[in-house]
C-alpha cells in the first residue's frame, strides 16, 4: 500500500509534466494542423534556462528555495514563450501557404537547430540541478516520506492547467483558439484575427512546455541536451492519447500515460517501462485512433 | 454606393475565377446575384470578405476601398458574412457562436442588446443556446450562421445561400427573417438557388456566369425575363 502511494505520487508528477508538454503539441496541432517537431526542444531549453537562471542570478541562500523555484519557473515560462513566438514567426508563417509538407520540413529543420543551440551553449554532457535548487523538504504523509517537490509540482502542473482550462473555455480570446481550430475560415468571418490567434498558441505552448522543463530538473536533478527526444515522444503520445487537438485530451493522456508507466514499471517489469508507453500509442492507434476524448474526425476536419 | 465592385478581378491562389466582375449596392438595398453551380457567386463573397485572392479591381465599402485589408478588419468596418455551408462551430454552444459572432464589438452592453433582438427574432435559438450548435438542424443551424454574422453588428450582410437544403416551410422562413433584418436597416447581398425566393425579396439582381456578370436588371424585370425563367427559374 505504502509503495502503491508512493508510486502513484511519482506517476502524477511525471503524468503531470507529460500533460503540459502534450499541450504544446496539441495547442499547435488544433490550429495548425502541424506537429511542432521543435517542441520538445523547447522544453529542453526551459530545463537549462532555469538551471542557468537560477545559477547566475546567485539566488541560492539570499531567497528561500521556493521563492527562488518559482521566480526562475516563472522566467523560464516568459522566455520560453518569446521563443515559441520567434520560431511561428520565422519558421512557420513565412511558410503558411506553401503546404503541409514544407511546414513539417521546417519544423525538423527548427529542432535541429535548436538541438545545435543548445549543445553549443551548454555543451554535449548532462546537468545536475544545483542541490540549493531542490528544495528538500520531506513531507510525512501516512507514515512514508514523500519528497514535497513532487507534491508540489502535481499542485503546479493542475493549477497551469486548470488556469488554461479557464482561459480556453471562459474567455473571449480562449473561444477565438477554439473557433480557430475548428474552422479557421469562418473564424476570420468573424472578425477574429488568425494570426494573432496562431501567435498566442505559440506563446502559450512552449510557455508551459519550458515550464515542464524546469519541473523535471526539480524532480530528477538530471537534465541532458537529448531529453527533448524521449520527453517529447512521451508527452507526443499523451496527446495521441487523449486526443490529437482536444485540450482536455492531452491533460488527460499526459496524466494517465504518467500513471501506466510507473505503476507498470513498479508492478510488471522496470526493462519495459519505456517500451510500455509506446505499447500504449500502438493500442490507441489500432482501438481508438481518435484517442479518449478525441471528436470525429469529421467534425475535427 | 454603400458596396461596389469595380472591374474585380479574383480566384484562388493564382487561378483566376472572376474576370471583371462589376457591381453595387445601395444603401437598405437588398441584391440578389444569380449563376449557376461554378459561376463563381460564392468566389465573389469571399472576395468581398477577404478570404479568396484578390487579384486587381476595387472593392469599396462606403467610399473606402477594402479590397486590401484583412478580413477581421473588414468585419470592423461593418460587414459580415452568413458563408456557404453554413459553416457554425459545431464543437461550440449555440451561445459560444454568438459570442464569436460579435468578437470585433468591444462594448458589452450593445453586444448584449443585439443578442436581445437576435433572439426575438430567432426565438428557437434562445431555447437552444446552451446546446451544441453540431447538434442543431440544418436549418436552426442556418439561423445560427444568419444570427452569429449579425452579432457583429453589420451595416451590410452577405448571404450565401441561406435556403440550400432546407425544408419549404423553413426556406421561408428564413427568407421572412432575411426581410425582417433589411428592415432593421441592413444592407444586403445574398446569392441563392432559389432565384425566384430572392428575387422576390430583392429590388435588384446580377446574372453571374463563368466569373462575367452578364446581365443586371430590376428584380421585376429579371423574374419576367424569359431566358431567367429559363435558366434560373426553372419555368
Ligand atoms: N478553394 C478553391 N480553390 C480553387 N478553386 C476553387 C475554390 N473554390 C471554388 N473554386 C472554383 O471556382 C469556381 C467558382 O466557384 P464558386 O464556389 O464561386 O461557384 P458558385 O457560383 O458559388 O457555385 P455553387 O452554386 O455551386 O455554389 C469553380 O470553378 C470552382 O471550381
Ligand atoms: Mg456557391
Amino acid at each position: 500500500m505504502d509503495q502503491f502511494l508512493q508510486q502513484l505520487v511519482n506517476g502524477l508528477a511525471i503524468g503531470g509534466i507529460y500533460a503540459l508538454v502534450a499541450l504544446g503539441y496539441t495547442m499547435v496541432y488544433g490550429v495548425l494542423k502541424l506537429i511542432n517537431f521543435a517542441h520538445g526542444d523547447l522544453f529542453t531549453i526551459g530545463a537549462y534556462l532555469g538551471m542557468t537562471l537560477f545559477v547566475s542570478l546567485g539566488l541560492a541562500g539570499k531567497v528561500p528555495a521556493w521563492a527562488a523555484v518559482t521566480l526562475v519557473a516563472v522566467m523560464v515560462m516568459g522566455l520560453v514563450a518569446l521563443l515559441g513566438w520567434l520560431l511561428e514567426r520565422a519558421a512557420y508563417r513565412p511558410l503558411r501557404s506553401a503546404g503541409r509538407l514544407s511546414a513539417v520540413v521546417s519544423a525538423l529543420g527548427a529542432s535541429i537547430f535548436f538541438q545545435n543551440a543548445v549543445m553549443l551553449i551548454w555543451g554535449a554532457k548532462y546537468y545536475v540541478y544545483p542541490e540549493t535548487m531542490r528544495p528538500d523538504t520531506i513531507l510525512h504523509l501516512f507514515g512514508m516520506g514523500i519528497p514535497a517537490i513532487r507534491i508540489v509540482i502535481i499542485a503546479a502542473s493542475v493549477l497551469l492547467m486548470l488556469a488554461l482550462y479557464w482561459f480556453i473555455n471562459r474567455t473571449r480570446l480562449g473561444t477565438a483558439i477554439r473557433a480557430a481550430a475548428i474552422d479557421q475560415g469562418a473564424a476570420r468571418l468573424m472578425g477574429i484575427n488568425v494570426d494573432r490567434i496562431i501567435a498566442l498558441v505559440f506563446l502559450i505552448g512552449p510557455g508551459l512546455g519550458g515550464v515542464a522543463g524546469v519541473m523535471v530538473g526539480l524532480t530528477y536533478g538530471q537534465i541532458s541536451f537529448d531529453m527533448g527526444f524521449s520527453y517529447g515522444l512521451k508527452a507526443f503520445t499523451a496527446a495521441i492519447l487523449g486526443g490529437i487537438g482536444n485540450i482536455p485530451g492531452a491533460m488527460l493522456g499526459g496524466m494517465l500515460l504518467g500513471l501506466i508507466e510507473t505503476l507498470g514499471a513498479a508492478y510488471l517489469t522496470m526493462a519495459w517501462k519505456d517500451a510500455l508507453s509506446f505499447l500504449v500509442l500502438i493500442l490507441i492507434l489500432i482501438i481508438r485512433p481518435t484517442g479518449i476524448l478525441g471528436e470525429r474526425v469529421a467534425e475535427k476536419l | 454606393m454603400f458596396l461596389e465592385l469595380d472591374n474585380l478581378h479574383a480566384g484562388y491562389g493564382r487561378v483566376e475565377v472572376l474576370h471583371g466582375v462589376s457591381l453595387h449596392v445601395d444603401e437598405g438595398e437588398i441584391v440578389s446575384i444569380l449563376g449557376a453551380n461554378g459561376a463563381g457567386k460564392t468566389t465573389t463573397l469571399q472576395t468581398v470578405s477577404g478570404l479568396a485572392t484578390w487579384m486587381s479591381g476595387a472593392i469599396r465599402l462606403r467610399g473606402e476601398d477594402i479590397h486590401r485589408l484583412p478580413s477581421h478588419e473588414i468585419v470592423t468596418r461593418g460587414l459580415a458574412q452568413s458563408p456557404e455551408g453554413r459553416r457554425v462551430f459545431g464543437a461550440l454552444t449555440v451561445l459560444e457562436n454568438l459570442r464569436l459572432g460579435a468578437f470585433t464589438i468591444r462594448d458589452r452592453e450593445s453586444a448584449a442588446r443585439t443578442r436581445d433582438w437576435i433572439f426575438e427574432l430567432f426565438p428557437r435559438l434562445y431555447e437552444r443556446r446552451e446546446q451544441l450548435a453540431g447538434t442543431l438542424s440544418g436549418g436552426e443551424q442556418q439561423m445560427l450562421a444568419i444570427a452569429r454574422a449579425l452579432m457583429a453588428q453589420p451595416r451590410v450582410l452577405l448571404l450565401d445561400e441561406p435556403s440550400l437544403g432546407l425544408a419549404p416551410l423553413m426556406v421561408r422562413a428564413i427568407f421572412e427573417t432575411v426581410r425582417k433584418v433589411n428592415e432593421s436597416g441592413v444592407t444586403i447581398l445574398i446569392v441563392e438557388q432559389n432565384a425566384r425566393a430572392a428575387l422576390r425579396l430583392a429590388s435588384r439582381g446580377y446574372v453571374l456566369e463563368l466569373g462575367r456578370i452578364v446581365m443586371e436588371d430590376s428584380a421585376a424585370n429579371l423574374l419576367a425575363n424569359p431566358s431567367v425563367q429559363q435558366a434560373y427559374l426553372g419555368a
